[in-house]
């Protein structure tokens, strides 16, 4: 993966803090992804403008003590951009 | 609002994920399937502006996040714009189900101003002719395909719903190709649900076996082609339940994650419970959350214990939660029966029944029954 992509929501999509859910919903017509901790983290962070290298770096200076933050994140926006839930420029 | 400390019930109970309002049975068009109920001409008040931002507010202080606005035709409501704001600001995800008609660009765009989410357009065929003799107007599919496009220009996640059924099915090609031009995201191909009007009509809607193996074939196809062309919309077939060997998990299960609110304030589990012989409460008369958690309807078939054999002991139970209740009594007159379209259940024999009376039916789609004011007056009589 390029470290300068830059990853937006899919265009009509919705990343939401739900309280009554206590946890982060991705919204898209007609239906709701339920997100767990680190997802929602990391789906917060895109926002068409950062690119992989400053969501990583934003993401450690976060959290510090996580290890192989970088390759999980990675691997994270693999999947989110194959399940269609974001896209690249 | 009344405020409620959780019950029992709440605490076993889940949130109600999803709304669906139902603004309004008024509609221009007349369409054989339609799910309304047959009587909804007898049913003409509606809740006001007022009423339904109280509804709003009620429904996603308990947690409801998913919402349409349906109908009939939501668009011949005045106050369409209104709402979806409301419910926009409240946090709701707002999806417009409509027909189409009633639609301009001047309205596409006050709804986009209101933060309208989405808008999911029905088609009925692939051509006018078709769709004309479907819908009861001749000019409605042009109308649509205009509607189509300028959705897609505006920048919405454009979402087509197809009803499927003997009459249209075999357009399969040209419906989805029609889809692709629109720029659809994803396109529903749903056999129509035997419901309100449409099981008045059924045995004239019912595809045969060779047509709906040819049409899921060809969605197939289209699905390898468009992923060989990089196109990622969307293709979902929705079988008839009465070519299925088990019935659909309806609604998710009864009062578990869905509530529709009719356009009166009657609220129900699903949107054709009111054909259940059963009184559901009103938001006119009680708060939300006392129906949705403590109401004796939408308990009735909450769970597990209501369950009658084989569910009762079957290992798929939690899967499809016993069907669809509604089935259960048109086709039974026992709301608590097996699904008949389960292949377990003793009733089985009447899909079975109805698939040959369906073979046996030639009625073209200008002798089914069209959904209007004065074939709905009969049944408000009856
Ligand atoms: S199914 Fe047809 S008649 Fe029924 S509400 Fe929709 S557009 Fe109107
Ligand atoms: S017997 Fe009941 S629970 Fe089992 S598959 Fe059939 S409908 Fe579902």
């Amino acid at each position: 993966m390029n470290e300068n992509m830059i990853y937006g929501l899919r265009p009509g999509w919705r990343l939401q803090w739900e309280p009554a859910q206590q946890r982060h919903v991705l919204l898209y017509p007609e239906g709701m992804v339920q997100l767990n901790d680190s997802a929602g983290a990391i789906l917060e962070l895109i926002d068409g403008q950062r690119n992989v290298a400053d969501l990583i770096a934003e993401l450690q200076q976060r959290y510090p003590d996580a290890p192989s933050l970088g390759q999980d994140v990675r691997e994270f926006l693999v999947e989110a951009e194959h399940k269609g839930w974001i896209r690249h420029d | 609002m009344t405020d409620y400390s959780p019950s029992h019930a709440e605490l076993s109970a889940g949130a109600p994920l999803w709304l669906l309002a139902e603004l309004t049975y008024r509609c221009p068009l007349q369409c054989p399937y339609c799910s309304n109920p047959l009587d909804f001409a007898a049913q003409d008040h509606e809740l006001t502006t007022q009423e339904w931002i109280d509804v709003l507010h009620q429904a996603r202080a308990m947690g409801a996040v998913q919402m349409g606005f349906s109908g009939g035709e939501p668009l011949v409501r005045k106050d369409l714009e209104e709402l979806v704001a409301e419910a926009r600001q409240l946090g709701f995800y707002t999806n417009l189900i409509t027909s189409g008609l009633g639609l301009d660009e001047a309205r596409i765009q006050a709804l986009r101003n209101a933060g309208l989410d989405h808008i999911q357009i029905s088609l009925q065929a692939a051509d006018s002719d078709m769709a004309g003799a479907l819908a009861g107007s001749s000019k409605a599919h042009a109308r649509k395909l205009a509607m189509a496009r300028a959705v897609k220009d505006a920048g919405y996640p454009m979402v087509l719903n197809v009803v499927l059924h003997r009459h249209n099915i075999d357009q399969i090609d040209r419906i989805i190709e029609l889809c692709v031009e629109l720029g659809a995201d994803a396109v529903e191909l749903a056999n129509c649900q035997l419901y309100g009007w449409a099981h008045l009509n059924r045995t004239g809607l019912l595809p045969s076996k060779a047509q709906l193996d040819a049409a899921e074939a060809a969605t197939e196809r289209w699905r390898e082609r468009l992923a060989g062309e990089g196109n990622d919309m969307r293709l979902l077939f929705v079988v008839p339940d009465y070519y299925a060997e088990r019935p659909k998990a309806c609604m998710g299960g009864w009062g578990a994650i869905f509530m529709t609110v009719t356009p009166d304030g009657t609220v129900l589990p699903c949107h054709s419970a009111r054909d259940l012989p059963m009184t559901f409460p009103t938001v006119r008369e009680q708060a939300l959350r006392s129906i949705w958690y403590d109401s004796f309807a939408f308990n009735r078939f909450r769970g597990e214990a209501w369950m009658p054999a084989p569910c009762r002991s079957c290992d798929e139970r939690h899967k499809d939660y016993g069907g669809c209740r509604c089935q259960a009594f048109l086709l039974t007159g026992d709301p608590a029966a097996t699904d008949p379209v389960c292949a377990l259940s003793p009733d089985h024999g009447l899909i079975e029944t109805a698939r040959e009376e369906a073979a046996q039916d030639v009625r073209s789609v200008a002798q089914l029954t069209p959904r209007n004011a004065r074939e709905s007056k009969v049944f408000c009589r009856a």
